[in-house]
This record gives structure tokens, sequence and C-alpha cells, in this order.
């Protein structure tokens, strides 16, 4: 790339269910933004938001709070329906177009206002053929990890570590929603969804607003005196009836290749410092290891088991406790951003991994069983 | 359940009015008559079912109509214990993907016709691999739930 594109600053919403209505959340996340950037309503280029509106938001469309709320009105802004990282890349581009020399990119979510996430992922099945049968996020995933523990050995206390490691993780996030020191046999026991999955290899639903500024380098040198800078990008989306796809080779890893492609990365286990991923089911996580290229085909059960995507390992994967802690779900995407941009400031509290981070990766996915994925590199 | 502070409930409900098309026309009518029917890619061979008017891997249009076999073989599936909203039936339920005999993708359905308000029973019964056949509903109306589940061959 040419040109560089830095984030400048970061705001986020705690995931637990609050009081506070949808159009002050949403106002006082973007306002944090704003002033950390140091900049006024008038000085921001242009705003890209992200949502999901009617079904995990039912107020209304996104006319309605989002142009406020998040300092959009009266500008040439614009919004992305949908899982919030390739809103991420959106903004990118709009300061890459030379038209702007700041964006705001904010993902809008208050899910504890929203019926159960599965209420809304079976109206993304069609309604001719897969909604009346049933399929949901959480049965696809189940049908998914049982290939999954079948074909590679994976066990079930393994997919459960992934709870107890994210879920312990949460404890020192803030921001988390669901957290607590468990066990493999609590995650185990703690109530079947659809065999082999449990409620807490679930992710629950909460609450994000997630905001950050972008700029170009000259703006963001006046800005910040720590940049985070864009790397990389891929994205890769697969068919949609989940019988056409081959649930175990999943286009995770063509969005990473292309991802590592722009930020010339040859090796991840050993050029990224920290992964920040979207597991909204325990198990996915292993599965995305493999796809991201930490580990062998197959390996992502022993890969967590080595302790290298533990908080203080080689390859920290989800310090915030990822989406099994909190789960905003469009905003899930640019919250893995925030998080990874957080530890490579150093600013991430109580949950800052003792090495230095200076080149992380985020992730985001959306649809049945990881039908979409998105992946960015950022550093220092 | 009432929250501490003050709320709003409401509900949205809107009707909807969606074409078939002429492919899922003929599929839906295929149902009514005991029928599933599939769809052949001229370029790659694959025959995909439901019935698609194209190809999404080659992006060409499909070129025949092939009748799929009433049987066919688990390849994946789920005892669905939790409840939803829009849930096709009381839980428990199997939640399947099959490949019916003649066809080269996935088939999304569910699995029946035995006791299975056990888990461990139904663990003993159901396997990845094993042979499936089509049970009809006498009243079809075309409809994918013409089809009341697939039951173990």
């Amino acid at each position: 790339m040419s040109k560089r594109v830095a984030i400048v600053s970061v705001a986020q919403n705690a995931g637990a269910e609050s009081a506070d209505n949808f159009y002050d959340q949403a106002y006082r996340v973007a306002r944090e933004a704003l002033d950390k950037a140091g900049l006024t309503r008038e000085e921001l280029g242009t705003v890209v938001t992200a949502s999901s509106d009617i079904f995990h938001g039912g107020i209304s469309c996104a006319n309605s709070y989002y142009w406020e709320t998040t300092g959009a009105f009266l500008k040439n802004a614009s919004r992305q329906d949908g899982e919030s990282l390739f809103a991420f890349f959106y903004g990118v581009m709009r300061i890459l177009s030379g038209q702007y020399d700041t964006a705001l990119v904010m993902a809008l979510c208050k899910g504890s206002e929203n019926p159960p996430n599965d209420a809304c992922t079976l109206m993304f099945a069609d309604p001719f053929y897969q909604r009346p049968v049933g399929l949901t996020e959480t049965t696809a995933a189940a049908l998914q990890m049982r290939l999954y523990m079948e074909k590679y050995g994976v066990t079930r206390e393994q997919c459960a570590k992934v709870a107890v490691k994210n879920l312990d993780n949460a404890r020192r996030n803030p921001y988390a929603h669901r957290k607590g020191d468990y066990t493999v046999e609590a995650v185990l026991n703690s109530g079947m969804l659809a065999d082999p999955l449990t409620e807490l290899e679930a992710a629950p639903k909460s609450e994000g607003m997630v905001a950050l500024v972008l700029a170009t380098e000259e703006k963001a040198k006046k800005l910040t005196d720590k940049p985070v800078w864009f790397k990389g990008y891929g994205s890769s989306l697969d068919a949609f009836f989940l019988g056409d796809r081959d649930l175990l080779n999943g286009q995770l890893g063509n969005a990473a290749a292309r991802a590592y492609k722009m930020a010339g990365i040859g090796d991840p286990g050993k050029q990224i410092d920290l992964a920040e991923v979207t597991e909204p089911y325990a198990f996915q996580e292993l599965m995305w290891y493999e796809d991201l290229g930490f580990c062998g085909r197959g390996e992502g059960g022993k890969f967590l088991d080595s302790g290298a995507t533990a908080a203080n390992g080689s390859l920290p994967v989800n310090v915030s406790g990822g989406v099994l802690a909190n789960n905003p779900y469009v905003s899930r995407g640019l919250q893995r951003i925030v998080e990874a941009t957080l530890q490579i400031r150093g600013e991430a509290g109580q949950r800052q991994v003792d090495k230095q981070v200076k080149t992380a990766l985020a992730h985001g996915t959306h649809g049945f069983a990881g039908q979409c994925h998105a992946v960015a590199i950022i550093g220092s | 359940m009432a929250k501490e502070y003050k709320t709003l409930m409401t509900e949205i409900r809107l009707p909807y009015e969606i074409s078939y098309g002429a492919t899922w026309t003929r599929f839906f009518e295929g149902m009514a008559e005991k029928k599933i029917y599939g769809t052949k890619c001229g370029r790659c061979n694959r025959v995909l079912v439901p019935a698609r008017s194209f190809c999404p891997r080659c992006f060409v249009d499909t070129t025949d109509w092939v009748e799929a076999g009433q049987q066919g073989t688990l390849t994946a599936w789920s005892y669905v214990s939790y409840r939803y909203f829009g849930m096709p039936t009381e839980p428990p339920f199997i939640s399947a993907l099959l490949r019916l005999d003649g066809t080269d993708v996935d088939f999304l359905h569910m699995m029946g016709g035995f006791d299975m308000s056990d888990f461990e029973q139904t663990r003993k019964i159901v396997k990845n691999g094993m042979k499936l056949r089509a049970v009809w509903k006498d009243e079809r109306q075309g409809h994918i739930l013409d089809i009341k589940y697939f039951e173990p061959a």
C-alpha cells in the first residue's frame, strides 16, 4: 500500500445488560472515541456504521438513531448491514480514497433488548427450505462440531476447554459480559443445547456499541503518539445452502491468505503476536486456529492443550474472553480489532499480556457454521 | 420477566409475499407428488438438490432435471434439545444433513421414525454413514415438511 491508515482511538461499552437506552449508549461511545482522538464532530471526515437493524435491534432502521448518535448527520456517511469487521475495511477504504482524513467506524447493537439469538438466526435461513426444518446458527454449529470431532479425534473436553480459557480471561476484562472460573466438567454439564453443544459453549447475547477512529498517516501523527497501523485485510464468503458446503473446509483459510498476502505475513504462527477471533461456539476457536495457520489441520485441540493460546502463551487468543464472554452480535468483529488495538498500545489494563504485541490479528465471522469470514492485521 | 428499569415491550409482525420462481415452484410441486427434484450442472456435472436454476460454483444455468433418490446416507446430525422460536417440532428432534442417492450436495432435513426420548439410546442408533429413507405425510401441500422426516432404512 502506498498510503498508510491508522487507528487513532477506540471506545466500547460493557457487554452486560444496562438500563441505558440505545440512543444514549451509542452517543456516549461515539463521543468517547472522538474525544480520545481530540476531534469535534465537525472535524470528523466520514462515518461508517455496522448493524443488523430489525433482527438485532427492534427499534427501526439505520435512519432512525444512527446518524445522530454517531455524529454522521449532514456528512457523506454510510453503513453496512452485518458483521462489523467488513465495515472496518470499508472505513479504511474511505481513508484510502483520499477524500477524508478521518473516519469513525462504529458498530451498534444492544443485545439485552433482543429476542434470543436463535430467534434471529432462524430468520437468516431461507423461508422455503432451511427455515421450516429449523436451521439456526446453533444447530448448524452442532452439525459441524460432531463432524470435526469425528474426523480429527478432537474431544468434547478439548472443545469445552476453549470456554474455560475464554471465560477465565474475561474475568480480567471489565467490558466482558459472561465470565467466571469454570471447570471443563462445569462447561460440559451446563445444559445441552444441541448435542454436542452445551450452554456455556455457545455465546450469550450482549450489548456492544463499539467505535474506532481511523486517520491518514499525516493526520494520525497529529492526533496520537500511539498510532496502530492497518496492515492487511481479507474476506471470503461461502455458499448459502448448508448442504452445498464442506463444513470442515470453510472460507477462513482463504480470508486469512488474502490478509496475510496484503500484510506480508509468511509465517503467521511466528509473525502474529496475538489474535482476537470470533468464536460464537467454543469448538470453532480450535477450527479457526487451523484455518489461520497457527497449527496443522486437526491439531486445534492439541494446540490449545499446549498452552500456546493462553494469555501467557506464545500466541494468545481471545485474551479479552472472546465472543463466548461477550457477543454483541454484529459488533463482535469490530470489538476484536478494538481489543487487539488496546493490546498493541499497551492499554489493555488487567488483561494486558506480558509480552510486547507488535502485530495482531482480528477475525470476524457471520452466517451458519462460519459461512463468511473476515481477517484484519494491524500493528505498531 | 419484568426488568428493574422501565422498558417497552414491542413486537414487529409483518406479512411478506415471496415468489417461488419457476425452478422452486417445480421443486415444491414435486414434494406434493412425493418426488425430490434436483438439477444438474452441465459444466461440473453435479446434481444440486433442492433444484437450482444455476450452479453457484460454475455460475452457469443448470441443464437437466433429475429425480433424486428417496434414500440417502447420513452425513451430519445433532440431537437438538433446546426450545426456540420457530422450531419445527417439539424437542428433542434430530437435525440432519444427508446425501440423497444420485446427488452431489447434502440435503438438510430431520430424522425420525424411532423413539428418541433418551439421548444415550438415540446415540446407539444414529451414526454418520447410516442409510436413511424419506417418510412422507399423507396430506401434502408442496412444502419441505411434506417429508415428515428420514428414518433408518
